[in-house]
């Protein structure tokens, strides 16, 4: 069979093309950052979250990565959700704090196989109301929501109006605060501060003022060590009753955190899948670094090698034997 | 314009109905007076009614849901949206090993040379001493990310521009559908662009890179199109009777006289590409923007603004530069053949090369990195504490923010809400009627409604009062700050490198030092717009007061006119367009840090686009970006007087 000129011309295209290409198809979902694997070093991508907790975490495995196995580590901020879905599709390695996201898991983990259980993390996390200690001292009761009512008036600003103002923080966060505000019938209005350093940076301008506040906040969080707080004791959480969001009148869980990893990394990732799998450390520990970075203003990797300095019979055990 | 036009002394009444401004208004006053009462009973006044609203929210979540299951496997992602994204990938990643290849010194080298070659000396020693600074402030590898990523889609935008430019110029056509295409596209602001371009791409480079092509590539689209337009009639006669064909026309009259406009193109489209490095972060570029957003996480205002000095530093570098070749085309100064101009710059960048590949010193040394994070925090801490509150006599910053908060935003808002639907519909109508044509107008009015359509009437009202509240404050401040800078000459030369600061450096880095200063809350948000806004703002009114002619102010002066006399009475007046000019501006630069707002507090629809980012929910974000553009298309449309623009932003 003789092939005509036009036809061979597109077949050497197309064969050119798909050498070029790697193959017939190009699945972006298997593309990665296009800054990974620079000047031939093994590299591995993280997942950095917007709170400082997640930083420390990166910052310690970081550390560790790259002093201890001789990976180069890029990191990449993005939001909690969109960070499932670039781990699913490979342009992330790992996910290190992961504060429950059942429809991504159900979707990403138990359905399309992309994601795997990276384990967990050490650290238990718990979302929650909090006041500050040095008003909760001033008024004892205040701690209980059957009286956050009463003392509505304390929390009053211009943006709030004339109610109590219920501060929150980034959009990204697992929140049902607006609905346990309407059906505790309480007097106040949420007023969502947009992003967390913006709230940070309010509830230090009012403490430094010894200012009334009242904040959804969530340990651990290095806050608590800056401007002690006192959480306000909501109807308590009880399997399941956080299932109609809408219909919620119960607490926050307290939150074992999870480590994710992508698919194929956990299976091919050499020594660093197997490290980051077994990384896992205290609240205490996170605290110790997180402090270090927000408080002291020290650069993530500074502090993660302060951390690494002072503990080494903790991270030893996380090493591939 | 004859709505405005010299007092009449005595107007009778039927004069007053001969003038256009209030025919037009007696037609609305008419429409209102009978349509008023029968929409009020159909549909009651107050807010949009739902019965008039659309749910998209279900059909966006399904087509998000199928993009997520089929991706990896329907043709239309493996072999055409892949092969863009696969391409994209290649293609920053050759220019990233390229940058690291060369070696600081090389890259710094090649700019240097670049820069001497087409600006002269000082310039070259500038871009020597910016580039340095990149290294010192320990932000080698983010720049070189950041750079890589620019240049693909500066590449990208180019050649985009460039072929849409064509179009738009040889064809009428092409032209009449384009246009306000393009129009709309300078009006939107960045982050409207990011979600549906994370809907198909996931978060990553290709997204970024094209959420940037797609906002830089319209002004390079019209200066193109403008320049062919524009060519001088004669030389194209001219080479018409030499029997020139029509490619032969375009391609040694056409282009070469337009080439002004083309690198005027080029530079816009760089600056823009800039200004989007950062906001592309939120959806995973990298680089420079990442290490600003991931400092704001930490409330670091130092880091961030070790991030944010060089993407300044950049911008004015990558201005300078193109703005100093485009002069040169324009005036045609080209000494000495292309390769021999080019031959001694290319053997000392090679010989740094090398030399850098000998010395094995490609990495920035890092014993060589200052870190300015903790001085910068300690200044940022003295200022917080010393303005915050208790100020004595004025009071603090953050009394001024409450009080502006209850007595200007509250009352605006009530004062919108409290409108029937139709009513402001018609007052918008109205405002677009006196100042443009009937098509404005309906164009106005029809994206006004398309807000209450897509259901988010009350937060779009929300937003719109924000937005009015700071341009009013971006306009009183403007306008007194260029009254100065147009009296003085020493002034406007203090202020100048301020306004450029201010103008490129990314928003997120200001973003805590104004929550500190004025709490969370929608007063914030206005304080970020304000510092974006007034910059354009200055410029463009001291420009038109600047230009006022010497003459009328000489002969004013002489009939004895105080100082505020010839400001009230002629520079003002004559000053009128670029004012307006100016209004324009400032409501387009405000709305397009809508959501920036969000972050610190500002809530309504800038809240809402930066919820729907993090919670992979484009529902929400989709609709409040629609309504963010459908309110950017309405405020450009009131306040557009009938000649356009020409380019927006630097």
């Amino acid at each position: 069979m003789k092939l005509t000129r036009r036809p061979a011309m597109i077949a050497a295209g197309a064969a050119a093309l798909s050498l070029l290409t790697g193959c017939g198809a190009a699945d972006m979902t298997k593309q990665t950052s296009p800054f990974a694997n620079a000047q031939g070093a093994k590299t591995v991508t993280l997942s950095v979250q917007s709170w400082v907790g997640a930083q420390s975490n990166v910052a310690v495995a970081q550390y560790l990565l790259e002093h201890e196995l001789g990976y180069r580590v890029d990191t990449v901020q993005v939001d909690e959700v969109p960070a499932w879905d670039a781990l699913s599709q490979g342009r992330v390695d790992a996910i290190l704090e992961d504060w429950g996201h059942p429809d991504q898991e159900k979707r990403y983990v138990e359905d399309k196989k992309t994601i795997a259980p990276g384990g967990g993390l050490g650290v238990t996390g718990h979302i929650g109301w909090y006041v500050p200690t040095y008003l909760a001292k001033q008024h004892p009761d205040i701690t209980d929501w059957h009286n956050l009512n009463k003392y509505a008036s304390l929390f009053r600003t211009a943006e709030s109006g004339g109610k109590g103002q219920l501060m929150d923080g980034s959009p990204s966060y697992v929140t049902n605060d607006k609905a346990l505000v309407k059906n505790l019938g309480l007097d106040y209005k949420v007023v969502f501060a947009g992003s967390e350093a913006a709230q940070i940076t309010q509830l230090k301008q009012f403490a430094k003022e010894k200012k009334p506040f009242l904040t959804y906040w969530y340990a651990p969080q290095w806050l608590f060590k800056k401007i002690p707080m006192t959480e306000v004791e909501l109807p308590p959480y009880k399997e399941g009753c956080d299932a109609d969001t809408a219909k919620i009148t119960c607490a926050y869980p307290h939150t074992p955190l999870q480590k994710y990893l992508n698919a194929g990394f956990a299976e091919s990732g050499g020594e660093a899948a197997a490290f980051l799998k077994k990384f896992k450390w205290t609240t205490d520990d996170q605290n110790e670094v997180s402090l270090m970075i927000a408080d002291q203003k020290l650069s993530p990797q500074d502090a993660a090698k302060k951390w690494v300095d002072s503990h080494p019979s903790v991270w030893k055990k996380w090493l591939p034997s | 314009m004859s709505t405005v036009t010299v007092p009449t002394p005595r107007v009778g009444p039927l004069e007053v109905l001969a003038r256009p401004a209030v025919r037009k208004l007696l037609v609305l006053a008419l429409i209102a007076a009978v349509l008023g009462p029968l929409v009020t009973a159909q549909w009651g006044a107050g807010a949009w009614p739902q019965a008039l609203t659309v749910d998209v929210s279900a059909p966006l979540a399904r087509t998000s849901d199928w993009i997520i299951d089929n991706r990896d496997t329907s043709p239309l992602f493996t072999y055409f949206f892949g092969y863009i994204s696969n391409a994209v990938v290649l293609s920053v990643r050759a220019v990233y090993l390229l940058l690291l290849g060369i070696g600081w010194a090389g890259v710094t080298a090649l700019a240097a040379l670049v820069a001497w070659r087409t600006a002269g000396v000082r310039l070259a020693l500038g871009t020597v001493v910016a580039l340095l600074a990149c290294g010192v402030l320990g932000m080698w590898v983010p720049t070189m990310q950041t750079l890589a990523l620019m240049v693909i889609a500066v590449l990208a935008s180019v050649v985009v521009g460039v072929v849409l430019g064509l179009g738009a110029g040889l064809s009428d056509r092409v032209n009449r559908a384009l246009r306000p295409v393009l129009d709309t596209m300078q009006v939107l602001p960045a982050f409207a662009y990011l979600l549906p371009v994370v809907l198909i791409f996931g978060i990553g480079v290709p997204a970024a890179v094209l959420a940037t092509v797609i906002y830089a590539a319209p002004p390079m689209a019209r200066l193109t199109a403008l320049g062919l337009r524009n060519a001088d009639g004669g030389v194209l006669e001219a080479a018409e009777s030499l029997g020139a064909t029509r490619r032969q026309r375009l391609l040694t009259a056409r282009i070469p006289l337009a080439r002004k406009e083309i690198m005027l193109g080029v530079n816009q489209a760089i600056m823009m590409a800039l200004s989007m490095a950062v906001i592309a972060s939120l959806i995973g570029a990298g680089g420079l923007g990442d290490r600003v957003y991931q400092a704001l996480a930490s409330v670091d205002v130092g880091a961030a603004l070790a991030a944010g000095i060089p993407i300044v530093l950049l911008a004015v570098v990558l201005d300078r530069i193109t703005a100093a070749a485009g002069d040169r085309m324009g005036t045609g100064a080209e000494h000495g053949s292309g390769p021999a101009r080019w031959a001694v710059p290319a053997a000392v960048l090679a010989a740094v090369v090398v030399v850098g590949h000998l010395a094995g010193a490609l990495n920035w040394p890092d014993s060589w990195v200052t870190e300015i994070a903790g001085p910068v925090n300690t200044a940022k801490d003295w200022m917080v504490d010393h303005l915050y509150t208790g100020v004595p006599v004025v009071g603090g910053t953050a009394d001024w923010a409450a009080h502006f908060t209850t007595w200007v935003l509250d009352p605006i808002r009530a004062g919108l809400w409290w409108l029937p639907w139709w009513g402001l519909l018609l007052i918008v109508a109205a405002l677009a009627w006196l100042i443009g044509t009937w098509r404005t107008a309906l164009t106005a009015v029809l994206a006004m409604a398309a807000i209450g359509v897509l259901g988010v009437w009350k937060p779009s009202l929300d937003t719109l009062s924000q937005v009015l509240a700071a341009v009013a404050v971006t306009l009183v401040l403007g306008f007194a700050v260029a009254i100065a800078t147009a009296r003085s000459a020493r002034t406007e030369r203090m202020l100048r490198p301020v306004l450029d600061v201010f103008q490129t450096m990314p928003q997120f880095v200001y973003l805590i030092p104004v929550v500190a200063l004025f709490g969370v809350g929608r007063a914030p948000a206005a304080a970020a717009a304000v510092v974006y806004a007034l910059p354009a703002v200055v410029r463009i009114t001291s420009q038109g007061l600047r230009r006022v002619d010497p003459a009328a102010l000489e002969s004013a002066r002489s009939m004895g006119a105080t100082t505020a006399q010839q400001l009230r009475q002629v520079q003002l007046p004559l000053a009128r367009p670029a004012i307006l000019l100016a209004v324009n501006q400032a409501l387009v630069l405000v709305l397009a840090v809508v959501v920036v707002g969000g972050l610190v507090g500002g809530g309504a629809l800038g809240y809402d686009v930066v919820f729907g980012l993090a919670q992979g929910d484009l529902a929400t974000g989709l609709v409040a970006g629609a309504a963010i553009v459908c309110l950017g298309l309405m405020l450009d449309r009131v306040t557009q007087p009938t000649e356009r623009r020409t380019t927006k932003g630097a």
